[in-house]
């Protein structure tokens, strides 16, 4: 009876599930516009590799390849393009570059993750960061102004010999523990008087090794002429600065993603916060921190304005092996080569060689990058 | 009995190697050294900051409003020196990287995160994304040389009239998209799932679902991306000499809103402290010229990176 009052509810089609026509429309549409922006980023390396592939190829088949190995060094304007000269200028360097920045974000990381308390970090990590942004041209003037002079021109007058002597210092500490332990361990052994005077005497020679291994380097570094312009040293201290926020931050991220759950049990053995950071956290993070290195080697070696202000030489080079010389990086080399005048210009292949080192650039940081994300996957994996 | 001797000859030296008050000094000297490292680097950004501003104090101590509104000189004594040509290019570099970089990357981003499905194409564009990150910023350089100044693919050179500001800008934004995409790409992964089953719940589509959930909650963490990667696009000198800024006598100086100057050749900050830097190394005055400018686009830099970190924290506080 009641059920016929109850109104018949309106009848359910397929149609009336649908969504407006405009709505769906614009799905599809936003749709495609997105896919479209992801698109863009392909089309990007597309265009890169295709702008670097058709210049360089012109080059790669119209150079003397005579004139690109065992020359005089870089003089792209005289057309000769010697490789070895930019390719050794860029690995020294980037050798100096991981130098000062292998140790100091490595350290910097360490504290950071392992030491500093929450109200430490709060201060630190922006510092940090904002040395990370700021622009390198701003590094490579103070590479040139205050790092060449003060740091590489002072070779052999303070600066070295204070590194000398802490190096020096170190090796006695080194020295001493080494002894202390041997003492300690003949004395716990009960060996044989003899066997403690050898002790004593290997000691003795392994510090007289490391006095003079140290009295050598000083000599060295007292003999060296200061250079007073820009050198390779100055720009890979330059460059080095710059990469030690990457460094730091990398492997930071890795030594926060090894789980708490390790050094609580490392802590529960006994072990004191060093023994936990070095036997435990930095081989878990391990992966991470080889991939930290590569990025930093692959960002030092593409590393353009530092480089090219205080790495002390203008348009050409002549192929030099010392840290201590002015010479063309890769990077440097392209710079100087647009600086030169208000466009690429030069005798026949000059421009195109632009193209080739930057393939060449681009290959390298390319596969450097590949095995860094290689390293940081396994980092993941693991936790 | 001999045992239980020796045991407690041995409880005995536990405790007194508890009770005993000992230094590690080995850890004392591991941590000294790990603080050291960090000073070092402290002590270095400091050196750099104080060297750049007590340089620069002979040019903006004495003129700074002649040094914002004065124009590339050759010789560093001239009254009428000065950054203005420079501000007006990265003042409109960055922002044709806000209008091109920033919809385009943000687009990607969201299309990877909602759209895309789960297969070889995506893990290649993302894979692809992340490489591209990595590229040498010296490489764009080339890339915008090629393609834009000297228009080798599609002409494009008619269009942006060769070295120009706007060569330069495009330059720079491709360089910045992929460093958006990554950055929003992590905004958006982090929306919680609640939110979006909730949208869904009350009957929005896909779209309507990123538009008034996703976006709105991920919107801090987007901005503080794109203003980071535009900070970095300022700053970058690499690319600029690559696409052909001026470093000489540069003929007009436009106003700032002067939109008609994007085509002409152009200068920016970072290539004139490049460009002083360089001449500095024959007359001296060129150093404290430098160093102002460097003051000038760290004031630039610092200011959207200090925004862009402080936003971060704000709202990871927040939402902890």
């Amino acid at each position: 009876m009641t059920d016929a009052s109850v109104a018949q509810p309106m009848a359910l089609t397929a149609d009336s599930l649908q969504i407006a026509p405009t709505r769906r429309r614009r799905e599809v549409i936003v749709r495609y516009c997105l896919l479209m922006a992801a698109l863009g980023t392909v089309v990007v390396s597309a265009l890169i590799v295709w702008s670097l592939v058709s210049e360089a190829w012109t080059f790669i088949t119209g150079v003397a390849w005579a004139d690109t190995w065992g020359q005089l060094g870089w003089f792209p304007r005289r057309g000769l393009y010697d490789i070895p000269t930019i390719v050794i200028a860029s690995i020294i360097v980037t050798a100096i570059a991981m130098l000062v920045a292998g140790p100091l974000g490595l350290g910097a990381a360490v504290y950071l993750s392992e030491y500093a308390n929450r109200r430490v970090r709060a201060w630190l990590k922006p510092a940090l960061e904002i040395l990370a942004g700021i622009p390198s041209v701003v590094l490579g003037f103070f590479a040139l102004t205050w790092i060449a002079p003060n740091l590489v021109g002072r070779i052999g007058k303070n600066t070295f010999l204070v590194i000398g002597v802490v190096i020096l210092a170190g090796y006695a500490v080194i020295a001493a523990g080494v002894a202390r332990n041997r003492i300690k361990h003949y004395r716990g052994s009960g060996a044989e008087p003899s066997s403690l005077i050898v002790a004593i005497g290997a000691i003795a020679v392994l510090i007289a090794i490391f006095a003079l291994v140290g009295a050598w380097l000083l000599n060295v570094w007292i003999e060296f002429a200061p250079a007073r312009a820009g050198s390779l040293a100055a720009a890979g201290i330059g460059v080095g600065v710059l990469t030690i926020p990457l460094v730091a931050s990398i492997s930071e991220d890795a030594m926060a993603a090894v789980p708490d759950s390790l050094r609580q049990a490392s802590a529960g053995l006994g072990a004191r916060r060093m023994t936990t950071a070095t036997t435990v956290v930095l081989p878990a993070a391990i992966s991470g921190i080889v991939a930290a290195f590569i990025v930093a080697v692959s960002r030092a070696i593409g590393e353009t304005m530092v480089v090219f202000l205080a790495g002390g030489a203008a348009d050409a080079a002549r192929f030099t092996d010392s840290p201590f010389e002015g010479s063309l990086t890769m990077t440097a080399a392209m710079a100087s080569l647009a600086s030169g005048t208000d466009s690429v210009v030069g005798e026949g292949l000059t421009f195109q060689s632009l193209y080739f080192v930057g393939l060449m650039l681009f290959a390298i940081t390319l596969g450097l990058n590949v095995v860094a994300a290689r390293f940081v996957a396994r980092v993941r994996e693991a936790y | 009995m001999m045992s239980r001797l020796s045991d407690d000859r041995s409880r005995a030296a536990i405790a007194a190697s508890i009770e005993k008050r000992r230094v590690d000094t080995r850890g004392l000297l591991f941590r000294t050294l790990l603080q050291a490292c960090l000073l070092l680097t402290l002590a270095l950004l400091a050196v750099l900051i104080i060297s750049v501003v007590t340089n620069s104090t002979d040019q903006l101590g004495t003129r700074l409003g002649d040094f914002l509104s004065g124009t590339l000189r050759s010789q560093s004594g001239d009254d009428r020196l000065g950054v203005h040509q420079g501000i007006y290019g990265s003042l409109w570099i960055a922002v044709i990287v806000a209008v091109l970089a920033f919809p385009v990357g943000i687009g990607a981003a969201v299309y990877l995160e909602e759209y895309a499905p789960r297969n070889r194409f995506t893990e290649f564009v993302e894979v692809n994304i992340r490489n591209l990150a990595g590229v040498p910023s010296v490489v764009y350089g080339l890339l915008g040389l090629a393609l834009l100044v000297k228009g080798n693919l599609f002409g494009l050179d008619r269009l942006t009239g060769g070295s120009s500001t706007l060569s330069a800008g495009i330059t720079l934004a491709i360089l910045a998209l992929p460093i958006v995409v990554i950055t929003a790409g992590e905004a958006v992964r982090a929306v919680p799932v609640e939110l979006r089953e909730g949208a869904y719940g009350v009957g929005a589509t896909k779209w309507e679902m990123i538009r008034t959930q996703v976006l709105p909650y991920a919107a801090p963490g987007i901005l503080t991306g794109t203003l980071l990667s535009m900070a970095r696009a300022v700053g970058e000198a690499a690319p600029l000499i690559l696409v052909g800024a001026i470093s000489g006598r540069l003929g007009s100086d436009p106003g700032l809103l002067d939109l008609s100057a994007l085509t002409d050749q152009f200068t920016a900050l970072p290539i004139v402290i490049t460009t002083w830097t360089v001449q500095s190394g024959r007359d001296v005055g060129f150093t404290a010229a430098a160093a102002s400018a460097i003051v000038v686009l760290l004031v630039f830099v610092l200011l959207m990176n200090s925004a862009a970190i402080g936003l971060r924290n704000r709202f990871e506080k927040k939402r902890g």
